[in-house]
């Protein structure tokens, strides 16, 4: 058992309205000193079996293909350790 | 890094620029260094790039769109013709009406939803630059086989960039077409089309003049969208290689655009602009060399001023960034305050990035140092022309002798019968509402008619119910066979479509989507386009105010099927007068109008039943177009007539159908002595529309017919709950409708 975490950003030079729309309430909220919102989406997929390569490669083919349009976003998938180890979220690969 | 300057580049005569990169042909970039005395810089190659791009400069095209100018006949309407953002056009009562088509079909292969969003959003930016407030929008569009995956993938991104963004906005979306075709499998054609209305003195033109007027640019921030998307989206084909230059895609922000739309109409209300134009593609690099080179003197523009999204990009990103939602405006400096004022209280940004000079050249600077310096007449309005070369293809006359004349027929009734049923359940004939309920059609609450009328009906004034109506229709497989005639079927279909409803047609606005004009088989369809349109319209007395061409349209070698789509706007005094396409009561007598001859040539049929495309397109005859669609009007405005409904694809029969369907009662028709029932339901024949007649007024109709020379056949009634047609065949209503509404669902719901 393992949970793996897609998180899915728009890619940087892409506008993010949402974004923009939380940064401007921002100040209204009294909020300040934050240059910058950029919104994206966080899968938290659970595994049947462990988090290995075999699994984590077909994740990222169904980030690729499915979760992320990559033509206007980037992803990263990581495992999440769900033991009470608390090591560091690892992120397995990035794409761009 | 540093500065790429005016005064640098002429010290660096030898500077090797990236110019093939930026699409610029050898002898282009070697105009651009005569017109300067010397290279460009960085920032000025940008702009010449872009603006010199087939997309912005119709260098290709130019020579053949003259033609809508030199022929465009004498038409009082029109109040501003083509060349400005769009044409404008007098409706009565002291309103004026603006109104445009254009292309998105790259962007919108691409990313889909953003793609067909963004070209929502310029088509309405572009009315808005007339001084007009959009009121509707309409979207032509053509995909791959409806059964393609690939067409899973881009009809339901267009269809809800497209519903998303004029919802967003309050546009009722009243209209277009949906049409699917092998053609367009890696090359869809996603049009947009927006229609504005203005009081006639409201009217406002792209031109900075005044010297010492300020130069202001206001919306959204300013950031890497769709970089060089011009000159490599718009003006290069798809290959299997992938998008290696994929720039970023443009994303639309609806919200932002509505505040714009409001903003800008209250600066108008307010006197405040002198000249005004929105950006779009080429943004910047369009937006200030258009205003410069149609004023009458020159502008100085600080491009450090420009509010940015992202502070790293280069003055040369942001002379060519198609960030969306810009406008840029020229004021008067005593109204620059109040301007301002405005643009904040719509949290719209706004800047002034520089003012009109005495002078006749485009200086830009960069932190104080000049980066162009350059006349603004050669980017703008001076490009490059080419006369391509253009020539018949060799294959256009095996293609039209390959008659659809000689392909088997249904041979009684029953196979009539199921040939019926299968085209109307065809992808191209059946029901569009899965798509078009999508779509807003009646906010406002102006619209009278919307899909799937045969166009779309604005109410644009409460007191006397003073309406526009617009179609739009285009037949690639009409215009492959010969484009000359179908180009003049797509201009027929919708001047009858829009009189069908009891509106005036008016004026034209067309999409020319076409391969590319590197082709001379190509080349030679467009040139034929043209010319069948520009006839056409001066025949039909509807000047065309302005549009669109697209061209590089083509998977490979493989060019889309030529497509020009032509959008006919007309003005009907009474919306109240209207007439629906629905039979809707039992007892109404069916009139056929016009006469139906064996024409099968790039018929639903022949794509339906036998997957054939050859032979010749209907013949056209404009006289008996002007007949008809004044019939339709005078039995509109006469109240002779409760229905009518245009006949084009799929012939009477679909048309019957539809109005049916529409009305929720069957017909009972007859085929008139020495027709043959097939021919009768299938044939295609140009100058036809069928109307339902209440039977008090079945003299005075006829006699109108009679009197204008108007062919009438009187083929049945609307009655009983089945299409039937004597002797022949009879369909259950209710099996018609399963046939005409399951397809488009199934297929991509």
């Amino acid at each position: 058992m393992a949970r793996v975490v897609v998180d899915v950003m728009l890619k940087p030079e892409i506008l993010d309205p949402q974004g923009q729309a939380v940064q401007r309430a921002l100040p209204r909220l009294g909020f300040g000193g934050i240059s910058d919102v950029r919104q994206g989406k966080r899968f938290e997929l659970e595994l049947d079996g462990p988090a290995d390569d075999a699994a984590l490669a077909r994740i990222h083919e169904l980030a690729e293909t499915f979760l992320a349009n990559t033509v206007i976003e980037d992803f990263t998938v990581r495992v999440e350790e769900t033991g009470a180890a608390g090591s560091p979220a690892e992120t397995v690969r990035a794409v761009s | 890094m540093s500065l790429d300057t005016t005064k640098h580049a002429a010290g660096t005569p030898d500077t090797p620029l990236p110019w093939a990169e930026l699409g610029l042909k050898e002898d282009e970039y070697g105009r651009i260094r005569e017109i300067l005395g010397r290279r460009p810089t960085g920032a000025e190659l940008a702009m010449y790039s872009v603006m010199w791009s087939e997309h912005c400069s119709y260098k290709s095209s130019k020579v053949h769109l003259k033609q809508f100018g030199e022929k465009a006949p004498e038409n009082t309407a029109l109040l501003v013709g083509i060349g400005e953002n769009a044409g404008v056009v007098d409706v009565g009562q002291g309103y004026a009406v603006t109104f445009k088509v254009e292309s998105h079909n790259h962007p919108s292969y691409i990313e889909p939803y953003q793609g067909a969003a963004t070209g929502v959003g310029g088509i309405v930016r572009d009315i808005l630059a007339m001084g007009a407030r959009p009121v509707a929008v309409m979207d032509p569009l053509r995909f791959g086989a409806a059964d393609h995956p690939d067409t899973k993938r881009v009809l339901p991104g267009v269809v809800a960039g497209i519903g998303g963004y004029g919802n967003c906005l309050g546009l009722p979306n009243i209209g277009g077409e949906v049409v699917f075709d092998p053609c367009y499998q890696g090359n869809p054609l996603v049009n947009a089309l927006c229609v504005g209305v203005m009081k006639h003195e409201d009217i406002h033109l792209a031109k900075a003049s005044g010297t010492g007027n300020q130069v202001i640019l206001y919306g959204a921030r300013t950031g890497g969208d769709g970089i060089g998307g011009v000159s490599v989206l718009a003006s290069e084909t798809f290959d299997s290689t992938g998008p290696a230059k994929r720039p970023a895609v443009q994303v639309g922000d609806p919200f932002q655009e509505k505040l714009l739309i409001e903003c800008t109409l209250e600066l108008f209300a307010e006197g405040l602009v002198t000249g005004i134009q929105d950006l779009g593609g080429a943004g910047l690099s369009c937006a200030t060399s258009e205003l410069a080179s149609a004023g009458s003197g020159g502008m100085r523009v600080e491009l450090d001023r420009v509010p940015l999204r992202d502070s790293s990009l280069s003055p040369e990103e942001i002379l060519m960034s198609e960030s969306q939602e810009r406008m840029c405006a020229v004021v008067e400096p005593a109204k620059v305050a109040r301007f301002l004022e405005i643009c904040e209280k719509w949290d719209v940004l706004a800047t002034v990035i520089g003012e009109v000079t005495e002078g006749d050249r485009l200086e830009i600077t960069w932190h104080g140092e000049q980066i162009v310096d350059v006349p603004p007449r050669t980017v703008a309005h001076e490009g490059p022309v080419y006369q391509r070369p253009y020539a018949r293809p060799e294959w256009q006359d095996a293609l039209q002798a390959d008659d659809a004349a000689r392909l088997p027929r249904p041979a009684g009734g029953e196979e009539l019968r199921e040939q019926v049923l299968k085209l109307v359940a065809s992808p191209n004939q059946a029901s569009k509402a899965w798509i078009t309920d999508q779509y807003d059609r009646f906010v406002q609450g102006n619209t009278v008619l919307a899909q799937p009328e045969d166009s779309g009906m604005v109410r644009i004034d409460e007191e006397t119910g003073l309406g526009v109506a617009v179609a739009t229709d285009g037949n690639g497989r009409y215009a492959k066979l010969d484009p000359y005639t179908g180009a003049q079927l797509a201009l027929a279909e919708s001047y009858r479509n829009v009189a069908a409803t009891g509106a005036r047609p008016l004026a034209v606005t067309d999409c020319l989507n076409f391969g590319s004009p590197e082709d001379p088989g190509v080349m030679w369809q467009f040139a034929e386009a043209c010319r069948g349109l520009a006839d056409g319209c001066r025949e039909l007395g509807t000047p065309v105010t302005g549009g669109n061409v697209s061209l590089y349209n083509q998977t490979g070698e493989t060019a889309v099927h030529p497509t020009p789509v032509v959008g006919v706007l007309g003005v009907i005094d009474d919306v109240a007068r209207r007439t629906p396409m629905a039979f809707a009561e039992p007892g109404q007598l069916v009139y056929l109008l016009g006469e139906t001859r064996e024409e099968l040539g790039g018929s639903a049929w022949s794509q339906v039943v036998h997957g054939h495309l050859g032979g010749l397109p209907p013949a056209v005859d404009l006289d008996r177009e002007k007949l008809l669609a004044d019939i339709l009007i005078s039995g509109s405005r006469d109240g002779m007539i409760d229905a009518a409904h245009d006949l084009s694809d799929g012939g009477l029969v679909q048309a019957v159908t539809e109005s049916c369907l529409k009305g929720g009662n069957g017909v009972r028709l007859v085929v008139p002595d020495g027709l043959d029932p097939f021919v009768l339901l299938f044939s295609e024949s140009a100058g036809r529309a069928v109307v339902a007649v209440p039977r008090s007024e079945e003299l005075r109709f006829t006699d109108m017919c009679g009197a204008r020379g108007l062919p009438a056949t009187r083929i049945g009634v609307v009655d009983g709950d089945a299409v039937e047609v004597q002797g022949q065949f009879s369909l259950p209503l209710a099996e018609v409708r399963e046939a005409y509404e399951a397809t488009i669902p199934a297929l991509l719901a």
